[in-house]
């Protein structure tokens, strides 16, 4: 291989992608299948940051990327981490350096989510390798490799399609483990004589791996779901919970504020507000506390612990902060019904943050816990009703 | 931390294992262990059903019905019809949960 020139990084801009308002809609566009792959003739800016210069390779340019995060790489996962903007974080496809790598350099696989990206080349510091950037639409390994976007065919079109057999002289590809559920690494062989060494399952052991050989302890091998792990996923789940619960809010006020003469603000404001703050509580309760507390709350179902803790939070509501008056029965009765409810409803969309729930479980809490949401909203519809025709002194 | 009990759909025969210990490296909770040159499977109920052991068995041996563990994905499948998939990536997909991230 000819390492040839470390050229200037380029200059040119690139107008920001427009029209990907869905969350969940691709960041980058599915490579046509049309191979050998060429590499961008333009980089987007976010990407021409971090790249420090060019290498020429046999049929190919291959731009160099910097081990060192700057502000915008430290903004763009902390947004990602908090909104949407995740579902529009892509880097373009394709074979990366870092360092001055050749032939007998180890060959590294990621995903086009540019955090997967970040993530990786952070622990490469003063490390000669190639890294080979494959399109999974911008979401990252795990999730992709699920989907099956992170998966054998693109995975092998892109070994053959950037000739990395004209690169190397070696046979050996590093995909990230959690990789594994997209990639059949016997296909992989057969269709590129490539041979799949699965990485640890976090980036920083990378270094501790590729010095040991190749070989990573079973603590390598196995993921984890810290407190701290399970905080950072919260915003996700908790920002949307917030933005619906306003309209759930703005119900309570109307309802409550509902008179026979009309909708009185007075009332709406000095009984509806104290349902809307134990509707918060219970937000906070499956959306933030659930998950954090997620090990110490007894059960394993999350419908049962957000159930559990919804609870406890709605006693504390009641009892402890006077949300409902001492002499009110039917209030009191659907507040135990309707917020416990909410909280567990919350807590149990969190398994699609998890690491550890299995599609059979969840199928599982799912038949039970869906017929009683709607038993708990519909008996807490009933006793609003009565509370009003009460209140009204229909009743 | 273990999901709950006796659900998943993990099968493993161990006549078709040739002890290659592929799956040991793949699994992300580690529920594969090598005895006597054969896999064993040391917890089944941690297995999370992500599928990469089967997908890397080249002789068949473990079976697994993958899938998403995540009741957003659930709850839209049993709406839209289709498979639980968490739609990341797919055009028109649902709004994804912290799972996309």
């Amino acid at each position: 291989m000819k390492v040839l020139t470390v050229l200037d990084p380029g200059t040119s801009k690139i107008s920001p992608r427009t029209g990907q308002g869905a969350c969940c809609a691709p960041a980058a566009a599915k490579s046509s299948g049309d191979m050998p792959v060429a590499a961008p003739a333009v980089y987007p800016e976010m990407i021409q940051a971090v790249i420090t210069g060019y290498m020429e390779v046999p049929g190919n340019r291959v731009p160099v990327v910097s081990t060192s995060w700057n502000r915008a790489d430290r903004m763009g996962e902390i947004r990602s981490r908090l909104s949407n903007f995740r579902m529009n974080y892509a880097v373009p496809p394709g074979l990366y350096a870092v360092g001055t790598p050749g032939a007998e350099s180890d060959i590294l696989v990621s995903a086009n989510y540019k955090l997967s990206f970040d993530m990786l080349r952070r622990e490469l510091k003063g490390r000669d390798l190639w890294i080979l950037v494959i399109d999974t639409a911008g979401i990252n390994v795990w999730c992709a490799a699920g989907e099956g976007t992170f998966g054998t065919e693109e995975l092998s079109q892109r070994i053959v399609g950037h000739g990395l057999g004209g690169i190397v002289t070696h046979r050996r590809i590093i995909v990230p483990q959690l990789g594994a559920p997209g990639i059949d690494a016997a296909e992989i062989k057969r269709r590129t004589g490539f041979r799949v060494h699965y990485g640890p399952v976090r980036s920083s052991d990378l270094p501790a791996y590729l010095e040991d050989g190749y070989r990573a302890t079973p603590e390598m091998r196995t993921v984890t779901f810290s407190s701290a792990d399970r905080l950072v996923l919260t915003p996700i789940e908790l920002i949307p919970a917030l933005k619906s619960y306003f309209f759930v809010a703005v119900i309570f006020l109307i309802l409550f504020g509902l008179d026979t003469t009309g909708i009185l603000f007075r009332k709406a404001w000095s009984e509806g507000m104290p349902m809307v703050a134990m509707g918060l509580a219970a937000v906070l309760s499956g959306a933030l506390l659930t998950p954090v507390l997620l090990p110490v709350i007894p059960f394993r179902s999350f419908a049962v612990k957000g159930l559990i803790t919804g609870t406890a939070v709605t006693a504390l509501m009641i009892h402890g902060a006077g949300a409902v008056g001492r002499n009110d029965g039917v209030l009191t009765a659907m507040s135990y019904i309707f917020f416990p409810a909410l909280s567990s409803f919350l807590a149990l969309q969190f398994t699609g943050a998890t690491t550890y729930t299995s599609l059979s479980g969840v199928t599982k809490e799912m038949k039970y816990a869906i017929p009683l949401y709607i038993a708990a909203a519909s008996v807490s519809l009933v006793l609003v009703v009565i509370y009003k025709l009460m209140d009204w002194g229909i009743l | 931390m273990i999901y709950i009990k006796n659900v998943v759909t993990l099968e493993y025969d161990k006549e078709l294992c040739t002890g290659c210990g592929r799956c040991t490296e793949v699994c992300p909770h580690g529920i594969f262990e090598m005895r006597d040159r054969r896999a064993v499977i040391t917890d089944r109920d941690r297995c999370m059903e992500c599928g990469a052991c089967s997908r890397n068995c080249e002789y068949g041996a473990i079976q697994v019905k993958a899938g998403v563990g995540c009741a957003q994905a659930l709850l839209q499948s049993k709406i839209s019809g289709g498979d639980p998939v968490c739609g990341c990536g797919s055009p028109g997909a649902p709004a994804g949960g912290a799972c996309c991230g």
